[in-house]
């Protein structure tokens, strides 16, 4: 039996969530290729394991791929070669059973005009082989706030309630694994807040969710997971907090009370630097080691007799990260 | 057997019926009234019995097929088109559902559709010329047979079709000619020899000949080659469907 997957009754996953998580992946894609007939390759031997019960974010530039990808595993498109395993069944052979597990919310907003909102989410519960059931529906369109609407015609409704209609749809079958492509494109900040706030809801009920988005300070909140594709080569698979440690940095921004021409010879450093015409002094730092060297520093400038009015410390963004990921493998 | 997403695409295609029912009716029930008063009663009662079938009488099976063709087609083809060209296609490709539930559901709606609108073409008919059916059965089974094997061709021509011209282009360059051409308006025998033989070419003759046999007992060819000729058809459409689902042709890349 699935798990309604709206329900708040079962129990909230541990807060460690990522040491904790089960070594069976619920999606597992191996050497997957898409060739299309021009020639041009969509994919490139893409490897990768989602585990069950995670956020996983997949980050790239436009054209990269993840479309692509969500596709194959949807069965929107077919593999040139490679095997996708979603929840135990290979999604060729056995495609029902993997995809009566999958909800997808695809990127366009591609509804019908003349439903209503009732009847397309009932039809999407029946397409994916499930008896009626308009207790659930009920409760999804309210969790949606949707349910005022349920006899409107799907064109009256706004973008971000077509929004959350294609959820509704994705949702309606009760599956185990959420695909979201891009499903912030042009929601208002509001709504994206409630999105998420529901996505996070999915999560805690055991629903793995796979998604895509161009606002990577949404990934950098969201995902247990991020992985970066790049001309269809998954370039980059990581835990977030570590891919956050192992690639991003730290900077300390020192602003003197009196400019510098130079640093001083004995605080030569590669990770000092003057900037802004010798106004303030940048110390760069590896968030992860143990000691972030700035006392030492803050006391040897005292040394020298330099004196500074302000500083503040910033950490680089998953954005910064991601940039230089996808400008660095070009 | 995923009985519930049949279900499902065959209620959301009656639905569409239902929408635009005003219109799905009032064409149909139109050009019949309109083919009737012109053949039927203006120049039909200037003609001379077919077979010992008045003229009016005799262009009924005919009228009744001429509109189970167009609508089976046209309902089949835009049924699969539509989706296609919205996106909401994806849906249906995304579900744990088999070809041959995909085509049950659409083609079974067509066929429903066109169905009730070959019999209301039939009853429309009733209010200007007598008429009888001699095989009752026979002919509901013509209607079915008829029906499914157009609303197959629709759905073909839905998938094939990229854009709306396309759409119309095979019910209005070969359809219709063939139909008019088919033998509703006249016997084969009233052809000049040349074309009688050129005309067993036409895939419409065999249904509607087969088809008015079953009103007045008589037919151009037998009724044997009729119904074997709509099970060639039939078969040849499901072969197409079923290598369009196995190399997912136009629905996926």
């Amino acid at each position: 039996m699935l798990q309604c997957p709206l329900e708040s009754n079962t129990a909230p996953k541990p807060l460690n969530w990522p040491e904790s998580m089960p070594s069976n992946p619920i999606i597992s894609v191996k050497n997957l290729n898409k060739r299309y007939a021009g020639g041009f390759q969509a994919l490139k031997s893409v490897d990768l394991d989602i585990h069950e019960g995670e956020i996983f974010a997949l980050l790239g530039p436009n054209g990269a791929g993840k479309t692509t990808l969500i596709s194959i595993i949807c069965g929107i498109a077919n593999p040139s070669d490679g095997t996708v395993i979603a929840d135990g069944h290979d999604i060729l052979k056995d495609y029902r059973s993997a995809r009566s597990k999958i909800g997808l919310v695809p990127q366009e907003l591609t509804t019908d005009a003349f439903e209503s909102v009732w009847a397309t989410v009932t039809f999407s519960r029946g397409l994916f082989g499930k008896p009626p059931n308009p207790d659930y529906i009920e409760k999804i369109l309210k969790d949606l706030s949707l349910w005022d609407k349920r006899d409107n015609k799907i064109m009256s409704l706004s973008g971000g309630m077509k929004r959350r209609l294609m959820i509704a749809k994705a949702l309606s079958h009760e599956p185990k694994i959420l695909f979201l492509d891009e499903p912030t494109a042009g929601v208002d900040v509001e709504l994206r807040k409630d999105m998420w706030e529901m996505v996070r809801g999915l999560r805690e009920n055991g629903v793995t969710i796979i998604l895509t988005t161009h606002y990577i300070e949404e990934a950098e909140d969201m995902a247990d997971r991020i992985g970066v594709i790049r001309q269809g080569e998954l370039i980059l698979v990581e835990e977030k907090n570590e891919l956050m440690s192992q690639l991003g940095q730290k900077q300390l921004n020192i602003q003197l009370q009196v400019p510098l021409d130079t640093l001083p010879k004995s605080l030569e450093d590669e990770s000092l630097s003057l900037e802004q015409e010798g106004n303030t002094l940048v110390y760069r730092y590896n968030s992860q080691t143990e000691s972030s060297g700035i006392a030492t520093l803050l006391r040897r400038l005292d040394e020298h007799g330099i004196e500074f009015k302000d500083l503040h410390s910033r950490e680089s963004s998953l954005e910064d990260i991601f940039i230089e990921l996808v400008k660095s493998s070009t | 057997m995923n009985f519930y997403a049949i279900r499902a695409i065959y209620l959301f295609e009656m639905a569409r019926t239902w929408r635009t029912l005003s219109q799905s009716i009032a064409a149909p029930v139109m050009s019949t009234a309109l083919y009737f008063v012109v053949f039927g009663s203006a120049i039909g009662s200037r003609m001379g019995d077919i077979g010992g079938v008045s003229y009016g009488a005799f262009i009924i099976p005919g009228l009744v097929m001429l509109s189970l063709l167009s609508q089976s087609i046209s309902n089949a083809s835009f049924g699969i088109y539509m989706p296609k060209f919205s996106g909401t296609i994806y849906e249906v490709l995304s579900a744990p559902v088999s070809y041959l539930e995909v085509v049950i559901g659409y083609v079974g709606a067509a066929t429903t559709k066109s169905l009730l609108l070959g019999l209301l073409t039939l009853l429309t008919a009733t209010f200007f010329v007598d008429f009888h059916v001699e095989h009752p059965v026979w002919m509901i089974g013509f209607l079915l047979l008829t029906s499914i094997t157009f609303s197959l061709f629709g759905f073909i021509i839905g998938i094939w079709a990229d854009d709306f011209q396309k759409l119309q282009v095979i019910p209005l360059m070969v359809v219709t000619p063939l139909t008019f051409l088919g033998g509703t308006f006249y016997a084969i025998d009233m052809l000049p020899p040349i074309w009688q033989k050129i005309t067993l070419f036409n895939p419409v003759v065999y249904l509607i000949s087969g088809f008015r046999w079953s009103f007045y007992g008589v037919a151009d060819v037998s009724v044997a080659l009729s119904l074997g000729m709509i099970g060639l058809f039939l078969a040849l459409c499901l072969g197409a469907v079923w290598w369009i689902f196995k190399t997912g042709y136009k629905l996926r890349n």
